[in-house]
């Protein structure tokens, strides 16, 4: 006791001496916090249109109207061939075009029926998808109350219509920050728990301090304590701070128990500094060290489901997931903050994260123990 | 009474089985000042590294203090002092955290132990705010010295301590030495100098992981087989290149400003005769006289063995 002890008080002495790591453990994450959310944004506005009105008739004023209005299109250019119009996406000055014929409105009232087309740049598919869909649901709805002005009241209605009214569960107003910001907090966490873990064992492997150190009676499991105890107390600082910001900057207050939260992120951290060790122990510098916890973490980022949701890979990618610890802190996080679900919902993931610490863990001190 | 004793160590690296130290064996004696002398890549930091436990030994043993090197390894890092020839404490730290710290490691502290490094420790506490990281090379030294005094071992490993020292700090460094073996502290010492060989009680010559010769500086100067000339004159590297091939030279090689130089035949005749002999080549300014041999010699000379 009296070993981890002193070795906790150096440890701790040298962070707080090391200016930028400090920087970096209490800075960064809540800089991230402020900006990546904002920045991380699936909702699609400002899609720029240009339309081609071949018309000129108080129906295709009304449906331009309608169109602008909605606040997710901007009009650049009005073009009076549908060709001119095509330059402008050529040029990138134009996502969408919409062209209405000649005739528009006589067509439609005398013979019930017109047609619209839309050109879409389709380079980037989310944008080009998202911006279609919207314009169809504006032509749509124009229609909808086209339909109701034409119709006689009295007579039935010719075609029965079916009317969807959505719910939106857990995220009532489809806000994009209550979804990212657990994500972006799990992946923060998880970057500073490993990064640091590994890079300073390393680096006392590098200097030589590890020799002066295996020269003394410590042993072994005090020295790896020493170093997993203090990194363990800053990432919970680290994944504290990072839920006040959640809670001041965007209104995020966890539905769930913020002690069950605290009680997996434990569990998770062991998972994540084990990962840490485990690498230092295959490393002898510090770059060696930064780039294969890099490698690891890239992948464990990328499919862990903060951006795109793991349903929608190919099934090997969606199995691979299953060795991701990422995933299932990116999915206990979202769980908890947004759904408020309680431990038995968790269970599997916590199992899980549980597995990968005594595994990574069990492994990294094996390993140590070989090399020396 | 013995503090160290190695039988027969051997370490190979790597799949190429490259052998760094050959079935060596040597006792060091306790309250001696023995020294590992020899170039780089001897050997000398393998066999330091596994008389601290850092290294297996691939087959052979080896005691320090009583205890196995395998076996006992927690006693002996209980026991030893190791200064690594890389400076290795923490540079974040001060000097006085780091003398701290590995006090408490070692479950002693500072006061217990201070009469043992108070004479080192003098000398770097006007800094003992400054980081380690930022002492000049003679001050980590002696830090280095009081960190792996501080628990008062009974022998005390030093791995190359004065390389890339200055002069003075070097001569300082010595002196410390020799106070500490007045404190009954067993010190193996590791040196590629060989004029720092002569400070020692007994030293050991090692060349490519193999011992060469084991005694105490004077005997070993003494066994000096051959009678040792320098000579000089004003074209030294053709006078090198001559004496190459002069049917009567034993051995001959630059030492400092003169060449040193054997001969098969130490009558005064010879000596005459080789004077005229070069006088004949066209050299001039010829200076020859006997030298004493010294450690470096010995280590030539039994190189060529």
């Amino acid at each position: 006791m009296r070993t981890i002890r002193f070795l906790l008080a150096k440890e701790f002495r040298q962070i707080f001496r090391n200016k930028a790591i400090l920087a970096m453990i209490l800075v960064v994450p809540v800089m991230q916090l402020v900006v990546l959310p904002l920045a991380a944004n699936y909702e699609v506005k400002n899609i720029n249109i240009s339309v081609v009105d071949n018309d000129h008739s108080t129906y295709s004023a009304k449906l331009i109207f309608k169109v602008t209005s909605s606040g997710y299109f901007r009009m650049t250019e009005a073009k009076n061939t549908f060709n001119d119009a095509f330059k402008l996406i050529e040029t990138d000055k134009a996502d969408l075009v919409l062209e209405i014929p000649h005739g528009f409105e006589q067509r439609l009232i005398r013979e019930d029926e017109q047609k619209l087309f839309i050109a879409v740049n389709a380079i980037n598919g989310t944008k080009a998808n998202l911006g279609g869909a919207y314009l169809n649901n504006i032509i749509r709805n124009f229609n909808a109350d086209l339909r109701l002005q034409m119709i006689v009241p009295g007579k039935l209605n010719p075609m029965p219509v079916v009317e969807i009214a959505p719910t939106n569960w857990y995220n009532p107003l489809l806000d994009y920050h209550v979804f990212m910001v657990p994500g972006i907090l799990a992946v923060l966490l998880t970057m500073i728990g490993s990064y640091l873990t590994a890079l300073n064992i390393v680096k006392e492997k590098e200097v030589g301090t590890i020799e002066q150190i295996n020269v003394t009676p410590i042993k072994k499991h005090h020295f790896i304590l020493g170093k997993l105890i203090p990194f363990l107390v800053l990432s919970l600082v680290v994944f504290t701070l990072g839920l006040i910001v959640a809670w001041a900057v965007y209104g995020i207050v966890p539905a769930g128990s913020i002690g069950l939260m605290y009680g997996f992120i434990l569990i998770y951290l062991l998972a994540v500094l084990g990962l840490g060790l485990l690498i230092s122990t295959y490393c002898d510098t510090q770059q060696q060290a930064m780039f294969i916890a890099f490698f690891f973490l890239m992948i464990f980022i990328m499919m862990g489901g903060l951006f795109t949701p793991i349903e929608s890979m190919p099934g090997w990618a969606k199995s691979l997931t299953a060795l991701n610890p990422v995933s299932y802190m990116i999915d206990v996080m979202r769980m908890i903050v947004l759904k408020g679900s309680g431990f038995n919902n968790i269970k599997h993931q916590l199992m899980k994260v549980f597995l990968f610490a005594v595994v990574f863990n069990s492994w990294a001190i094996w390993n140590y123990k070989k090399t020396t | 009474m013995e503090a160290v004793v190695l039988n027969n160590v051997s370490k190979t690296y790597g799949k190429e089985r490259k052998v760094a130290v050959d079935s060596v064996s040597l006792t060091v004696n306790k309250g001696e000042l023995f020294g590992l002398i020899g170039p780089d890549g001897a050997g000398k930091t393998s066999i330091f590294r596994m008389l601290t436990t850092l290294l297996l030994p691939d087959g052979g043993t080896a005691t320090v203090d009583g205890f196995d090197i395998v076996k006992d390894y927690k006693q002996i890092r209980n026991n030893v002092g190791y200064m690594p020839g890389k400076f290795s404490l923490y540079q974040d730290l001060t000097i006085e955290e780091n003398i701290n710290f590995f006090a408490t490691v070692f479950g002693t502290s500072v006061e217990e132990n201070y009469d043992l490094i108070k004479d080192i420790y003098v000398q770097i506490e006007p800094f003992k705010n400054r980081r380690a990281g930022k002492l000049s090379g003679g001050m980590k030294q002696k830090l280095a010295l009081c960190c792996a005094l501080i628990h008062k071992p009974t022998v005390l490993f030093l791995d190359e301590p004065t390389t890339g020292v200055d002069p003075v700090s070097r001569k300082e460094f010595w002196e410390m030495l020799k106070r500490l073996k007045q404190q009954d502290i067993t010190i193996v010492v590791s040196t590629p100098y060989m004029d720092e060989a002569t400070l020692c009680d007994r030293i050991a010559l090692i060349q490519n992981g193999r011992i060469l010769q084991i005694d105490t500086p004077d005997k070993i100067v003494q066994s000096y087989p051959d009678k040792l000339y320098q000579i000089k004159a004003d074209r030294m590297y053709d006078l090198l290149k001559e004496l190459n091939v002069y049917p009567k030279t034993l051995s001959c090689f630059t030492f400092g400003e003169y060449l040193h130089l054997s001969l098969t035949d130490e009558s005064e005749q010879a000596e005459k005769e080789l004077i005229q002999h070069l006088q004949n080549k066209g050299f001039h300014n010829i200076e020859m006289g006997a030298v004493t041999p010294g450690i470096e010699d010995c280590f030539i000379q039994l190189l060529k063995k």
